[in-house]
């Protein structure tokens, strides 16, 4: 018997490509080759490894939601409680651990640390001055980051702003830009030069004028909205810009960032700029990060299961009395899971149905689950023995 | 080709004919309601022409899987 050559190794596995994961047939073609195995052997490995397959499969009727659920809330007991962390010596605050996890599972409208990595194109990954060009470029420059010193005059309601004229040159503002963006958001500045910036209030209330200072104040300027601070780092051979805040639509914008890696840990942005298909892989890795910083292992197949929950519906929802629980179709599941009296007061006065096909609804009532053996339901063909009688 | 979203975050979407989508619906023994959902709005689908009830096939790369398909049909709000 002679060993197999790749193309009939390929022949034969091919086959089976449809019962066999990808990363299997692979494995098999590579160590089929190395081993020099003949035809029968290969025939043999393959009835083994088909064997094995079909074993690790999961089976119809297992409560795989349940499964998912322990498999990640046994470690989770074992997480942080803290919030707060400092991800290395760059002081960037990260919210981690249990917070994290929770804000991602009950897909919050923005996280409490929003944070964006952001790739550079090829040609200019390994060129930190142009790095940090974009990272000042981008990071949002509000009236209160140049000023000085803010002086109010009551005798003449006035308020002058000193400028800090140095920060002014190193970011590309100039006073002018300063003023048009003023008048842009309808304040009038009846006085200003280089270094100053005078504002009149037309009242004599101080309390007037100082609502008018911190609304001036807060005139963005220059930069990305939404994105506060940017440090350079070197990951792996290149320079990456790490940001605190993020916003990823505005940031694709910018020349020389690279569009295809650049991402952020919002995932209600991502599902916004990307799509439902990047929101849930974005759940899958948010999570899956979040557990190994801590030294977990959970096996991410529990987590696809969680993240695929969070967004068969074409958005992201919650997992709770606001997301995928609280819109069950069921009355008993509804009530089973929280505000029960609420929830079966209505189901009253609307005139729900109960179809009882779930977990819960079977445990309430006392019958059997419909749930692993208990999926199956015998029916017998009564005609069938009575024909073969005759 | 119109632009379509290029991310490493975002898979390939296709649009399946109306023949392959009959058939996939056969194949599994199953109603277009049953399967998830992606909006007609969604950023991903940029570029392909499709309206409600078409059928979008998702080629998914992952390292434990391998290459897997997920199939999202097009609807217009929850």
């Amino acid at each position: 018997m002679k060993a197999l050559t790749e193309k009939e190794v390929e022949k034969m596995l091919m086959e089976h490509a449809d019962s066999l994961p990808d990363v299997i047939l692979e494995d098999l073609k590579r160590e089929a080759l190395a081993a020099g195995l003949t035809a029968k052997e290969l025939e043999t490995v393959l009835g083994d490894v088909l064997k094995r397959t079909e074993y690790a499969q999961v089976e119809p009727g297992e409560a795989v939601g349940v499964v998912a659920a322990q498999s990640l809330g046994e470690p989770g007991t074992q997480m942080t409680m803290r919030t707060f962390h400092y991800a290395g010596a760059a002081e960037m605050n990260v919210t981690l651990g249990l917070p994290r996890i929770m804000e991602i599972v009950d897909a919050r409208k923005q996280p409490s640390t929003p944070m964006m990595t952001i790739y550079l194109e090829e040609d200019i990954r390994e060129d930190r001055e142009k790095a940090k060009e974009i990272g000042n470029m981008i990071s949002a420059i509000s009236l209160s980051d140049i000023v000085e010193k803010t002086e109010t005059n009551l005798l003449d309601s006035s308020i002058t702003f000193r400028l800090d004229t140095k920060l002014m040159k190193s970011r590309g503002i100039k006073i002018e830009d300063v003023i048009t963006r003023l008048n842009k958001s309808k304040i009038e500045v009846p006085d200003y030069s280089e270094s100053r910036i005078v504002l009149k209030s037309k009242t004599q209330e101080l309390r007037e004028l100082r609502k008018l200072a911190t609304k001036v104040l807060g005139t963005h300027l220059a930069g990305i909205k939404g994105i506060e601070r940017a440090l350079v780092k070197r990951e792996k051979g290149e320079y990456v810009i790490f940001t605190e805040g993020s916003n990823l639509k505005e940031v694709f914008k910018i020349k020389g960032v690279d569009k295809r890696r650049t991402k952020c840990n919002d995932i209600l942005e991502i599902e916004k700029v990307l799509g439902i298909e990047a929101a849930r892989r974005a759940i899958i890795m948010e999570i899956l990060d979040t557990l190994n910083e801590q030294g977990l292992r959970v096996d991410v197949r529990h987590i696809m299961l969680i993240a695929s929950a969070m967004t068969v519906s074409g958005t992201v929802r919650s997992i709770g009395r606001h997301g995928i629980s609280g819109d069950k179709a069921s009355v008993l599941d509804r009530a089973a899971f929280e505000i029960t009296v609420d929830n079966l007061l209505m189901a009253g006065v609307k005139g729900e149905y109960e179809e009882l096909d779930g977990v819960v609804k079977n445990v309430i009532v006392g019958q059997p689950v419909r749930l692993g053996t208990g999926v199956v339901e015998l029916t017998m063909k009564m005609d069938k023995p009575k024909e073969a009688a005759k | 080709m119109k632009k379509t979203v290029q991310h490493e975050l975002v898979p390939k979407h296709e649009l399946l004919s109306k023949e392959e989508a009959e058939e996939l619906l056969k194949r599994y023994n199953i109603t277009r309601g049953q399967l998830p959902g992606i909006l007609i709005t969604d950023p991903a689908l940029k570029g392909l022409e499709v309206e409600n009830g078409d059928i979008i096939k998702i080629t998914r790369e992952d390292e434990v899987t391998g290459t897997s398909y997920a199939y999202r049909v097009v609807i217009s709000q929850i």
